[in-house]
């Protein structure tokens, strides 16, 4: 299929959201209608000058696009190799990248007449983005979260429901994301009539990753510009942290015809590889289907979906986006992982260089291009998609070093 | 062409099948094969296996409940299919249709598994996450080894899709009966009268229509003019029940399955009294 916003030498997915092997539609028979004309608008609309220039109004006045383009000059004098610069999507409206794609989809749901918008959340940033346009747009919202993620993400619970959401929690299997998305897919099958489903990454049955990807690849566009303004050239490397993989794609679409950039995505490593008590299916899973669509998985010999483990709610997370996976198996982008304690390390390290607390799913992209950045030349550059600012993950950190915030927000369910 | 298995002869008759749906190892293992006959004795005309899978996306909080305790007593792929060998030592007739996820199948390798289900004596195969659109290479297998591929229909299904469906389907066309998991609010008796009327204008085979249906009562009106009823998550859920109050289990699977046939006779007798 074409897609909205081309890159010259690539066209994937085709036209059933197949990116080679991996994506497609895997879904009951139900959803196979719904899903058709999601497709359908969202070819229409995004090629529709009108509804473009309504999102760009909305991601320039409401969203506070476009987000800065950072030198991390100590971070870099820090590591003493590659210009670090930062992609600052933790300055948007509501802390995150997830915004993007929920501003865009919330309007194409406006489009489709519906009145009803549910969602899954895992850190809760993306339940907290959709119940932020939700409430612009007066929309109900629902959004299922694991009931173990609503323990870890306390605060982001509450903002939802400050922002006049309801918040579902989610008790079966692992109680953590997987678990919201299949119970989001259950309400949407009974109520396909009314609810657009907000799926919050590129993962999910076609045309979800396309989609996502293109209310997305503005990080991507951007960073272009800035880097050429900045720099007079394209950066040598992109590092992005990947759970499903939305702020990762976002940023590397449109580097994927620029052949000299390198594209990092960086995987939850949680414990260590070695250990199996991590989040990294594109590093050690194996190909499967699950939510939909076919990719890389977290499965045992069984083909069930294993637990996954990772400091970080918003990648913990046993698929990854179809698009991913394929960029790997084609050698375009190189896939790794970073430990809890590196990332832990990350955040610490940014938060006192910089004064820039981010997220700890960011942090896992900040430690991996430490490591890069002490490997390359000091002429060379490496742009970090900073995907989501730290504050959600105070309670977390303070935790982990045997500190009680004040703060700590009780909230009953 | 019309592939003229078991199962399709099975529910070709004049009257209405009774399909009840269990999930393989609920609630224990070593008990399934020995329900499974209950069931036949009870007037179960077909018998659909669930194979336990982690996510189940397409059914309702009763089945995943069912899936997650099988799973957690050890149940896997290859010991579902150990339960209809088994099953098979006793009954050679009754046709058994497994259900199931796509993931368990690609990990143990579509071709393998065609032929593993065969040859333990299965007749067909519901995969609830993959459309026909999707199903190209696992349904040449199956179609190779005789495993039938039976599709479903949903009220959402375009009438384009349904014809598609039908030519692709084997064994029967499975008419999902309400918008919804399985396991969800009653369905609405006419409005599917309506589209099975039309489904069997086009198909040429049978039309069995399961979720949602709860009771005798439900059971009867769906078989005024169903090929099959299918009945799941109420069964899923006394047999759940009756086994946490300590009772025999398959005692109260026989009785409500017996319920439930009866009710479909009457039906088929008012039928006949009328035609």
């Amino acid at each position: 299929m074409n897609a909205v916003f081309p890159v010259k030498n690539y066209s994937f997915p085709d036209d059933r959201g197949h990116f080679g092997p991996y994506g497609g539609s895997f879904v009951s028979e139900t959803l196979v209608r719904p899903l058709r004309e999601l497709e359908d608008a969202y070819r229409r609309y995004l090629k529709d000058p009108e509804f473009l220039a309504e999102m760009d109004r909305d991601f320039k006045t409401f969203v506070g696009r476009p987000s800065p383009l950072y030198f991390a000059e100590r971070l870099t004098r820090h590591y003493g190799g590659a210009r670090i610069y930062l992609k600052r999507e933790d300055l948007n409206h509501t802390g995150a990248h997830k915004v993007n794609n929920t501003v865009g989809q919330a309007l194409l749901a406006r489009k489709l007449g519906k009145t009803r918008i549910i969602a899954e959340t895992g850190a809760g940033q993306h339940g907290v983005a959709t119940a932020t346009v939700c409430a612009r747009l007066g929309l109900q919202c629902v959004v299922y979260m694991g009931s173990d993620d609503i323990e870890r993400q306390t605060v982001n619970v509450y903002r939802m429901r400050l922002l006049g959401a309801e918040v579902v929690p989610v008790e079966s299997g692992s109680r953590t994301l997987k678990d919201a998305l299949n119970e989001a897919m259950r309400d949407w099958v009974g109520n396909v009539d009314t609810t657009f489903y907000i799926i919050g990454t590129v993962a999910g049955p076609h045309p979800y990753p396309v989609m996502v990807r293109d209310f997305q690849a503005v990080i991507g566009r951007e960073t272009k510009e800035q880097m050429m303004e900045l720099e007079g050239r394209l950066p040598d490397a992109v590092v992005a942290c990947v759970g499903g993989g939305s702020n990762a794609m976002g940023i590397f679409y449109p580097f994927i015809d620029d052949e000299e950039v390198e594209l990092y995505g960086v995987e939850a490593g949680g414990e260590g590889l070695s250990t199996g008590k991590h989040a990294a299916p594109l590093c050690c899973g194996r190909v499967g289907v699950l939510h939909g669509q076919r990719s890389y998985l977290m499965e045992d010999d069984e083909g069930q979906i294993v637990d996954t483990h990772s400091l970080s709610a918003g990648l913990d997370y046993p698929g990854v986006g179809p698009e991913h996976a394929w960029l790997k198996d084609r050698h375009r982008a190189n896939y790794s992982s970073v430990t809890d304690g590196e990332a832990l390390q990350a955040f610490h390290l940014l938060t006192r260089k910089e004064g820039i607390m981010p997220a700890l799913e960011s942090a896992h992209a900040v430690a991996y291009a430490g490591q890069l950045a002490g490997e390359k030349d000091k002429n060379e550059s490496i742009v970090v998609n900073l995907s989501g600012r730290g504050d959600k993950d105070i309670d977390t950190v303070a935790k982990l070093e045997g500190i009680r915030v004040a703060v700590n927000t009780v909230i009953s369910c | 062409m019309v592939c003229r298995s078991r199962t399709f002869e099975k529910l070709s008759g004049r009257h209405a099948a009774l399909i009840p749906f269990v999930t393989a190892g609920d609630p224990d293992p070593s008990e399934t094969v020995a329900l499974m006959h209950r069931l036949v004795e009870a007037g179960a005309d077909l018998i659909e296996l669930g194979i336990p899978f982690s996510d189940p996306m397409a059914d309702g909080p009763v089945i995943q409940r069912a899936s997650e305790r099988a799973l957690a007593k050890g149940v896997k792929p290859v010991g579902v299919l150990q339960m209809v060998r088994d099953f098979r030592q006793r009954n050679r007739q009754t046709p058994v249709i497994l259900m199931g996820y796509l993931n368990p199948i690609e990990a143990f390798g579509y071709q393998n598994w065609a032929r593993a289900a065969v040859a333990a004596g299965a007749d067909g195969e519901i995969v609830v996450d993959l459309p026909p659109e999707e199903a190209g290479e696992l349904k040449n297998h199956m179609d190779e080894h005789g495993l039938d591929s039976i599709f479903l229909i949903a009220p959402t299904t375009t009438p384009e899709r349904a014809d598609l469906i039908c030519t692709r389907a084997r064994g029967f066309v499975y008419y999902v009966s309400l918008t919804g998991v399985t396991g969800a609010a009653s369905p609405d008796g006419r409005r599917v009268k309506a589209h099975i009327d039309e489904i069997k204008s086009k198909a040429r085979l049978p039309v069995g229509v399961g979720f949602g249906i709860k009771d005798d009562k439900s059971a009867a009106t769906i078989a005024e003019f169903a090929d099959a009823v299918i009945v799941g998550s109420a069964l899923v859920d006394r047999i759940h029940r009756s086994s946490e109050a300590g009772e025999d289990f398959k005692q109260a699977a026989f009785d409500f399955v017996t319920e439930l046939s009866g009710a479909i006779s009457t039906s088929r007798d008012a039928e006949e009294a009328s035609a």
